[in-house]
């Protein structure tokens, strides 16, 4: 009976969602501009919390409160700091210029912005090609985050290829009928949705267990090393890399970096970056802070099950925890969209078009796009059945492989004398460096090369250094080519 | 002048609020406040503050001036 009550929860959500999206789809209009950027009319609201919502993944509901019950709730310092302030203040270094820019030339991809800039279709490919390969390993997350909340609730009753293989059909089935419109709008619900009842679950899941100083001293009881700062898996090297790496990453991820050029106006970029760290520490300190306490509670864990979800089913009632569960899906879900939808834009947009078939019509490209879709998401679901790593190591590896293309994008946002190929040999090289590292842990037959050095300092980080020397010391060496046009970028005077 | 070297203060001012975002202070420290760990809430307190110093940094107009584009165009509009 409970388990028809949660499945029935869970799919009627699901299916709610995909209206939205219809009904979204039915206001929109039929150009590219539209599809993708819903025609650069996202207001403060919307553009915050779709902004929002593309953060609220597996890696945050899942992979968050699993780190803090294994490894103590410092987990919530380290998003909070990278994503509530890092993040917001590349938010102006980045996002603000970039869309400077992309209003005054209409640019509607990274790559496309930088192949004008430079005057080089190749980079433009680059940039698009490794924002592709690192989009890979993030919706699998997706998809076992999925996997792993389902199994979770029912106890096991449904295994965890059912919960990724549903989360995958309505992906596609979402992302082919609506464009950005639905996604920004179901964005926005789903994190308001999200935003309220995680804050229920956490009063509801305190009042059961005794109030908040009793959840407290009782997660201090068994594991005392929780209540001191540091120590265990968060060294100084380790927070600082994780910080650095995700919030530097997470510009680069096509469906946040896309959202840099949506907004109606710099007033509503401004607004939605106040608002920011609130928003962001509202959502995080309830969930991990959940995920903390756990270990303090009489649960049993099951192996491959999220905690998330078994201590909502032990304290709240079936239904609520089958909804909170439905929400955090539905928000990956919506997450999922976002990037597939960025992800078949870029490879239109900066592969197809430019290299395979110059002519093709809007209408080739649309459908070009969903097939694409389709296929990515089918590739990345096959590929989360083998379940590489926990969610918070398969979500790191993307944020980094992303990151890596942070600074040289930087140098090309402020610094005229930035060269095509001082931007091609700072992207490539550490990309090459990196796939490397990360290729010999999952094929069997290399050795595998350490992710990380003395102490947990993320290889990721010397690689972004080596991005930046590169960058900038290619440039001093090469000539700007006759193609590249530095004014492209200028956002002053007219 | 004076105006756009008082707007080089935000550099500074970024700088601390993304570097203390983590309590390096409070490093080892185990107190409980008010039924969570201390530097859980010196976290809270400080985003708090980083919205807080963000809004004024908006307002400010430093960023328009630093890159040279016009801060004044966009309320402008709205006022007539």
């Amino acid at each position: 009976m409970s388990l028809a009550i949660q499945l029935g929860v869970v799919v009627g959500y699901l299916l709610v969602a995909l209206a939205v999206g219809l009904v979204a789809y039915r206001v929109a209009g039929a150009t590219a501009e539209d599809y993708y950027l819903a025609s650069r009319s996202i207001g403060t609201l919307v553009l915050l919390f779709t902004t929002f919502a593309t953060l609220l993944s597996a890696f945050t509901f899942f992979g968050g409160p699993n780190l803090a019950y294994q490894a103590g709730p410092e987990w919530l310092i380290v998003m909070g700091a990278l994503d509530g302030v890092l993040f917001a203040v590349l938010w102006y270094v980045i996002g603000y210029k970039q869309w400077l820019i992309g209003n005054r030339n209409g640019y509607l991809t990274l790559g496309e912005m930088l192949g004008d800039r430079f005057g080089s279709a190749g980079l433009r490919a680059l940039v698009a090609g490794i924002s592709l390969v690192w989009l890979f390993p993030y919706v699998m997350l997706q998809q076992m985050g999925a996997g792993e909340a389902i199994v979770g609730l029912t106890n096991g009753a449904v295994p965890y290829w059912g919960g990724a293989a549903l989360i995958t059909a309505f992906m596609i089935g979402y992302v082919t009928l609506a464009g950005l419109r639905g996604v920004a709008w179901t964005d926005t619900i789903q994190g308001l949705f999200m935003l309220s009842i995680v804050w229920i679950a956490a009063v509801w899941v305190l009042s059961a267990v005794g109030g908040l100083g009793a959840a407290t001293s009782s997660m201090l009881a068994a594991r005392p090393e929780f209540g001191s700062f540091g120590g265990g898996l968060y060294s100084p090297a380790f927070i600082v890399s994780s910080a650095i790496t995700i919030a530097f990453g997470v510009t680069m991820f096509p469906q946040i970096n896309q959202r840099f050029f949506v907004a109606k106006s710099g007033a509503v970029l401004k607004r939605s970056f106040t608002l920011w760290p609130v928003l962001v520490l509202l959502l995080f300190l309830p969930a991990f802070m959940i995920g903390a306490w756990a270990v303090g509670m009489p649960i049993d864990v099951p192996e491959g099950a999220n905690v998330l979800p078994v201590v909502l089913n032990e304290y709240t009632p079936v239904w609520f925890a089958a909804l909170v569960i439905a929400g955090a899906m539905a928000a990956m879900m919506s997450s999922s969209d976002s990037m597939l939808l960025s992800g078949s834009s870029y490879f239109t947009r900066d592969l197809y078009r430019p290299f395979i078939n110059p002519d093709a019509s809007e209408r080739r490209e649309a459908w070009l796009a969903r097939i694409g879709v389709a296929a990515f998401a089918t590739l990345a679901f096959f590929a989360s059945l083998l379940r590489p790593g926990t969610l918070i190591e398969v979500g790191d590896t993307a944020f980094s492989g992303f990151a890596l293309l942070a600074l040289p994008v930087i140098c090309a946002l402020y610094w005229d004398r930035t060269t095509r190929d001082g931007m091609i040999a700072g992207v490539l090289v550490p990309q090459v460096a990196y796939l490397t590292v990360v290729l010999s842990s999952v094929l069997p037959l290399v050795p595998t090369l350490p992710r990380s050095v003395a102490g947990g300092w993320d290889i990721a980080l010397g690689l972004m250094v080596l991005s930046a020397v590169l960058t900038v010391g290619v440039s001093h060496l090469t000539a700007p080519t006759a193609e590249s046009d530095a004014s492209r970028f200028a956002v002053a005077g007219d | 002048m004076s105006r756009s070297r008082r707007d080089l203060l935000w550099v500074p001012v970024f700088a601390i609020l993304v570097a203390f975002a983590v309590p390096w202070p409070l490093w080892g420290v185990d107190y409980v406040v008010a039924g969570l760990p201390v530097w859980i809430w010196w976290h809270v307190g400080w985003l708090g503050l980083c919205s807080l110093l963000f809004s004024r940094f908006v307002a400010s107009g430093a960023w328009e001036r630093g890159m040279g584009v016009g801060s004044g165009r966009e309320p402008a509009v709205e006022g007539g």
